[in-house]
């Protein structure tokens, strides 16, 4: 097989998950320009490595050295969005952030649904952001999340599991603390 | 399974994903129990709002036209550290499928890489008659198809820095089929595709002031009919497999073509 040959096949197999490979890089780094940078690099690998690859997925195969590439990207980056996972220190905790004093800026941001899902799933540690975007978006099983990100299937099944509880509370809280400032509203003083 | 495991395995037994004895134990419960029910109800329908809610990020337009413009070029500098050579007013993409036959020539394997040391004769003769076979197994006998030299030399002249004679001879029984981009001596060269009955014959061309390419010849290799001469500052090398007058035919046609 020629190279031209060999970058023909390529591109047929990786173009079209571009557009899962853009998301999961645009929701990890969570900036437009830093997502086609990585998804850039990240092909660009994918087609050095490309000789080797005879599994059965591309996108998955892709996703794999997607996630590496901003991994490594974070790392470099924006190390503090790599703070290791503490599996011990109480989710809601590390929600704090979430639930600080309502200001007009968030108000603002958290105007409609969208924007304040959108926030949760941002304020997610990297690692739980990625098996949201896997599973919620890219409908992925749990099996091809676990080979992609390289974590046993019951790490999958528990990180998941955490993240959409940390989502969920979030989503509530901001939900709850209108109806209990009404109620004091009309209750109180 | 009592209620406070529930809510941990709840978006797994929602997904399908739990293993069976945890799907059995967690049925088992579900089956007496409205409260976690109904728990499960309020996260089935978080998990909708989140999937059909949280923004989805499309890759921007022109991003996999992008994509290809740096594979390409990736796939040219892999190989242009190996060469030390630029060659300017060669456009983009003639050097990277330039790249690209060079990276052929280096993994074919019968010929290994020649270093930047010119190639003699010999080497070249071996370098026509791999590409000449190359362009026939891989289907790829010509970039651009067309009998007309008048839509075949243009197209040269966009991707080289020389521009080759371009004639048809299908008057004389050798109609032009078309050109390709090819990679001999290390450098892009044209390759113009003539057939003579139903034998292709490649026409490689390039211009070689030095005369690195050795002396006229008129060999045998491997089965096909090779003659090399020089015009000018060009070099040229016939290969195919039709008889060898004939091919001395079409020689004379295109030293008088000029």
């Amino acid at each position: 097989m020629t190279e031209r040959q060999r970058l023909g096949d390529f591109e047929r197999a990786v173009l079209p998950h571009m557009n899962a490979a853009y998301n999961l890089a645009r929701w990890l780094t969570r900036n437009d320009a830093d997502a086609e940078d990585v998804v850039q690099e990240a092909c660009l690998r994918a087609f050095r490595y490309y000789a080797g690859f005879t599994g059965e997925s591309p996108k998955a195969w892709l996703l794999t050295i997607l996630r590496n590439t901003c991994f490594s990207w974070l790392a470099k980056n924006r190390p503090a969005d790599l703070a290791p996972l503490d599996d011990v220190v109480s989710d809601s905790v590390a929600l704090a952030d979430e639930g600080g004093p309502q200001t007009p800026e968030r108000e603002f941001l958290a105007a409609d649904d969208r924007g304040r899902l959108d926030r949760l799933i941002a304020s997610l540690p990297a690692e739980f952001r990625e098996v949201i975007v896997l599973r919620e978006q890219e409908e992925l099983s749990y099996r091809e999340i676990s080979e992609i990100t390289a974590v046993p299937m019951g790490t999958v099944m528990s990180r998941l599991a955490r993240a959409r509880a940390r989502l969920r509370e979030g989503w509530e809280r901001q939900h709850a603390p209108k109806a209990g400032a009404g109620m004091r509203g009309s209750h109180g003083s | 399974m009592d209620h406070k495991q529930v809510p941990s395995l709840a978006g797994a037994w929602l997904d399908g994903e739990l293993p069976a004895d945890s799907r059995i134990e967690m049925e088992a419960h579900l089956a007496g129990c409205a409260d976690c029910r109904e728990r499960i109800d309020a996260e089935r329908a978080f998990l909708a709002r989140l999937k059909s809610t949280a923004t989805y990020h499309p890759a921007p337009g022109g991003l996999a036209a992008r994509l290809s413009q740096a594979l390409r070029a990736e796939e040219t500098k892999n190989v242009v550290p190996l060469k030390h050579r630029s060659r300017p007013g060669i456009s983009w993409r003639g050097t990277a499928l330039a790249a690209s036959f060079v990276l052929a020539v280096l993994l074919s394997g019968g010929i290994g890489y020649m270093g930047s040391l010119p190639a003699s004769g010999d080497l070249i003769t071996q370098q026509i008659v791999d590409s000449h076979v190359r362009s026939l197994l891989a289907n790829h006998l010509t970039d651009v198809t067309s009998t007309d030299q008048h839509t075949v030399k243009p197209w040269f002249n966009g991707h080289l820095d020389t521009a080759p004679p371009v004639k048809n001879f299908a008057g004389e029984g050798f109609p032009l089929i078309g050109g390709r981009l090819d990679y001999i001596d290390h450098r892009p060269v044209a390759a113009m595709v003539y057939r003579h009955g139903l034998h292709p014959i490649n026409l490689f061309v390039w211009a070689d002031p030095a005369k690195t390419a050795g002396q006229p010849s008129v060999t045998e290799r491997q089965g096909y009919n090779i003659r090399h001469w020089v015009q000018g500052d060009l070099t040229y090398w016939l290969i195919s497999d039709v008889e060898a007058d004939q091919l001395a035919a079409l020689e004379a046609l295109l030293r008088k073509g000029e």
